[in-house]
């Protein structure tokens, strides 16, 4: 079936949607998703969004520019953070005005809480700059844009899986999607495409991740000659609920939350003397990790306690609802009494498709673009985050980039008509991938191939690195690859094919991992949530500086290279806190 | 301990009528019933289908009966049961099956959209945030935490007896509007549910409420949008 639109917006999340209201009533826009919209993973967010509004205390942008540079270990592009930090308060009033319900303060104007990393006057103390709606920011920000989206009318494809992008003379003109409900091929013929399909946290065994953030898009488009950007930076969340990975958020301890050892200790208060449980969370994480294995987990076990119960009850039930609702159901704790048992998660994907600040999809690190490609959110690397992200700048990241993003494809489309596709049918080589698939005699199971590369990433790709490690994890994810290509499908029918979806998925999750491991055996240094045990120090001579990966076809590794960082206002210093 | 499934079935591609599979499965009593389906499909039967995502109670897509109640599968465990590790998971109820436990929604949010569920104001907006008294915000907070899931509309005996009634879902969105500070659409709001099909059609049974898996007070937030009514056309006559 074949569709015609102006703009294609591939993902349904927060960045996806913020661009399709940006792009206005004049333009034709669909929004496919392979889950239905308002299940997007951009709901799972928690704790709150950033912006130095300054209503609980006085507070600047430029304050907020910093504290993202230095939580990105320097390795963010400044010029991009400066947009970031200083677009966050319009953002916030804006999100206001569509009617998303933040919670107050007792004067009526938006409250705000403390968050890791964030601090007043250049790093002198913690600070209240995350604007929240108890813990479920994302949850209410996602239906408000979402109605926004059915008040306009914006037309909405769920549960389409996407495909390939369709991509003529260094030009994008389309994409195809697989529907799932009746396996039907489906071609959007379009002006231009923008890749909002969120992170890949599903790569690794323990994930705070939704079963759909298999990082389909920044594979295609990595397939289709996009350039991937810093995916060696892989945020671990120190606070996951132990052995399930759930996500504890930030706002725990921004309320005041305390991390204790089996001996009770407040041991954050060593590592980071002036902010303690608030430092930024590739630090956190590591510090849980080096507690463990001094042995000074809770009953030797690999996990610590985060302690809340001090807060009360009203703190907790008008602030902490929802992970207080899954401390209780999934660890069996009630909060108020009980320390939550707690070990990193991986969490967030810092690296993504390379783009400028309005979206623009890098092929290269010359600036080089595919015409009509966009990429925002999660899946994009601006790169805002750098080496680790700050708690509640991704949902500003996906704000403040999504609109950007919006308003530059709606630029360009006006000044080219539709553009030609390559052949008749432009769905042809996806129909015969998929056959060919569905077709194989294949022995192997996308199940066992997926957990094998978990395992494998969660064991030398986390938190903790070494060089010798990361050598064999690219000759083992190569072998998986090999195996990715015998899979056979057993389910044959054409409703809600799962079975051929986790065979998709797991081939785009192996080429990302690729890329990650790559780039963590390359970057023979320590930055950020990137930690070589063989190499713990930071260096700024040889390694500030962005990687990039090029894929090299189905059966070689990514070509790697390097880009420079744009610093502007503030020089690279030690990163204490 | 083994645990043993039994799951309804049904493809359109062959079936004329859904029919029940057993299967059985080495579970522990913190496997989420999600988790005991997802190992189902990678280790058994890879053609069951039904709806996932985020497995911890947020995104709102496994709303299924399990053991004859409406409940969301990555919320309730194995040690949650006491049917002696027997489970029955059907599809939701009142909505058309699709395939196995997947159920056509679209009927679900047509009624949603039919609410008008957005902020509507004809004030100008400030410059900065509006203004909104920490109190009104906590009124209506309670809805907030919907997730869309469509469990206390297929719970609601109103919604499977008269399918223009609204139903529990789409009329706490009105009541989220309604009672937010911020919208001016008040009057013509209630106007629109001011009916059988409307607010006027919750015979106040209190089974939303029951199922509800984020423990929304619905069947209360629906009074007040009743009380609301009323207080209107008393004032106004």
């Amino acid at each position: 079936m074949n569709h015609q639109y102006d703009v294609v917006i591939v993902g349904a999340g927060l960045a996806g949607l913020r661009a399709a209201i940006e792009l206005g009533e004049d333009t034709r826009t669909a929004v496919i998703s392979k889950v239905f919209a308002t299940r997007s993973h951009s709901g799972a967010a928690q704790g709150g969004i950033g912006a130095a509004l300054g209503n609980e205390e006085e507070d600047h942008w430029k304050w907020h520019m910093f504290d993202t540079v230095k939580g990105s270990d320097y390795l963010a592009d400044q010029n991009a953070v400066e947009i970031l930090t200083k677009d966050a308060p319009r953002t916030i009033y804006e999100l206001e005005h569509m009617g998303v319900p933040f919670n107050r303060t007792e004067e009526g104007r938006i409250a705000q809480r403390a968050f890791g990393g964030h601090t007043s006057n250049f790093g002198k103390a913690a600070i209240k700059r995350a604007c929240f709606a108890a813990d479920r920011t994302g949850r209410v920000i996602l239906d408000t844009l979402w109605e926004k989206c059915l008040q306009r009318g914006i037309d909405f494809f769920n549960e389409f899986q996407i495909m390939n992008l369709t991509v003529r003379d260094g030009m994008c003109c389309g994409v195809t999607a697989y529907e799932l409900a009746n396996g039907t091929l489906h071609h959007f013929h379009s002006k231009a495409v923008l890749l909002a399909t969120g992170g890949a946290g599903k790569i690794f065994r323990t994930s705070s991740n939704a079963f759909a953030s298999t990082g389909d898009g920044m594979a295609i488009a990595f397939r289709a000659g996009a350039a991937l950007e810093d995916m060696e930076f892989v945020q671990f969340h120190p606070t996951g609920i132990y052995k399930l990975g759930i996500l504890i958020s930030e706002a725990v301890r921004g309320e005041g939350g305390i991390l204790r050892n089996n001996e009770g200790e407040r041991f954050m208060e060593r590592y980071a003397p002036t902010i303690k449980d608030l430092a930024p969370r590739d630090m956190v994480s590591r510090c849980i990790l080096r507690e463990i294995r001094d042995g000074k987990g809770i009953d030797g076990k690999d996990y610590v306690f985060l302690d809340l119960s001090h807060l009360g009850e009203e703190v907790i039930s008008s602030k902490l609802a929802e992970i207080s609702g899954f401390a209780r159901t999934y660890a069996g704790v009630d909060v108020t009494k009980e320390p939550i048992p707690v070990q990193p998660t991986c969490h967030y994907m810092m690296g993504g498709i390379a783009t400028d600040t309005d979206g623009r999809v890098m092929i290269d690190n010359q600036e080089q673009t595919i015409s009509g490609l966009y990429a925002a959110g999660e899946c994009a690397c601006v790169s805002v985050h750098g080496a680790n992200r700050l708690g509640c700048n991704s949902l500003l990241d996906v704000l403040v980039f999504g609109r950007r993003a919006g308003r530059s494809i709606r630029r360009y489309i006006h000044t080219i008509g539709l553009p030609p596709l390559p052949g008749d049918d432009p769905t042809v080589e996806t129909a015969a991938q998929i056959a060919a698939l569905m077709d194989s005699t294949g022995q192997e199971r996308s199940g066992a191939i997926r957990s094998e590369m978990q395992e494998i990433m969660m064991d030398n790709v986390s938190v903790f690195r070494h060089g010798d490690a990361l050598v064999k994890v690219m000759e083992r994810l190569r072998m998986l690859k090999d195996r990715c290509r015998q899979i056979g499908i057993q389910d044959k029918g054409r409703c809600f094919n799962r079975d051929l979806l986790d065979a998709l998925e797991v081939g785009y999750m192996l080429d990302l991992a690729e890329a990650m491991t790559l780039g963590a055996l390359n970057r023979d240094e320590s930055r950020g949530a990137h930690f070589r045990e063989d190499c713990p120090d930071r260096d700024d001579e040889h390694w500030l500086v962005h990687s990039l990966f090029c894929y090299g076809g189905p059966k070689a590794a990514p070509q790697f290279l390097t880009k420079p960082v744009k610093i502007t206002d503030f020089e690279p210093k030690e990163r204490k806190y | 301990m083994k645990s043993t499934f039994i799951i309804y079935r049904f493809d359109p591609a062959v079936d004329t009528e859904g029919h029940y599979q057993e299967y059985s499965l080495e579970t522990a009593p913190t496997d989420k019933i999600l988790d005991c389906l997802n190992r189902i499909r990678w280790e058994q039967d890879p053609t069951l289908a039904y709806r996932f995502s985020c497995a911890h109670g947020i995104c709102g897509s496994d709303a299924m009966m399990i053991n004859g109640r409406i409940e969301l599968a990555c919320q309730k465990l194995i040690r949650d049961f006491k049917t002696a590790n027997n489970f029955v998971i059907e599809p939701l109820p009142l909505f058309n099956v699709v395939k196995d436990l997947v159920v056509d929604m679209n009927p679900f949010f047509e009624k949603h959209r039919h609410v008008r569920p957005y902020l509507i104001s004809d004030m100008d907006a400030p410059d900065r945030e509006r203004l909104q008294e920490a109190e009104n915000q906590r009124f209506f907070e309670p809805a907030l935490r919907c997730i869309l899931c469509a469990s206390c509309t297929a719970a609601c005996p109103i919604s499977r007896a008269n399918p223009d009634y609204l139903g529990p879902a789409a009329l706490l969105r009105s009541f989220r509007y309604i009672f937010d500070s911020r919208d001016t659409a008040t009057g013509s709001r209630l106007a629109q549910i001011d009916s059988d099909d409307g607010v006027w059609g919750c015979k106040t049974m209190w089974w939303c409420t029951d199922v509800c898996p984020k423990g929304i007070p619905v069947t209360k937030c629906l009074g007040q949008i009743k009380r609301l009514v009323r207080d209107k056309q008393k004032s106004e006559s």
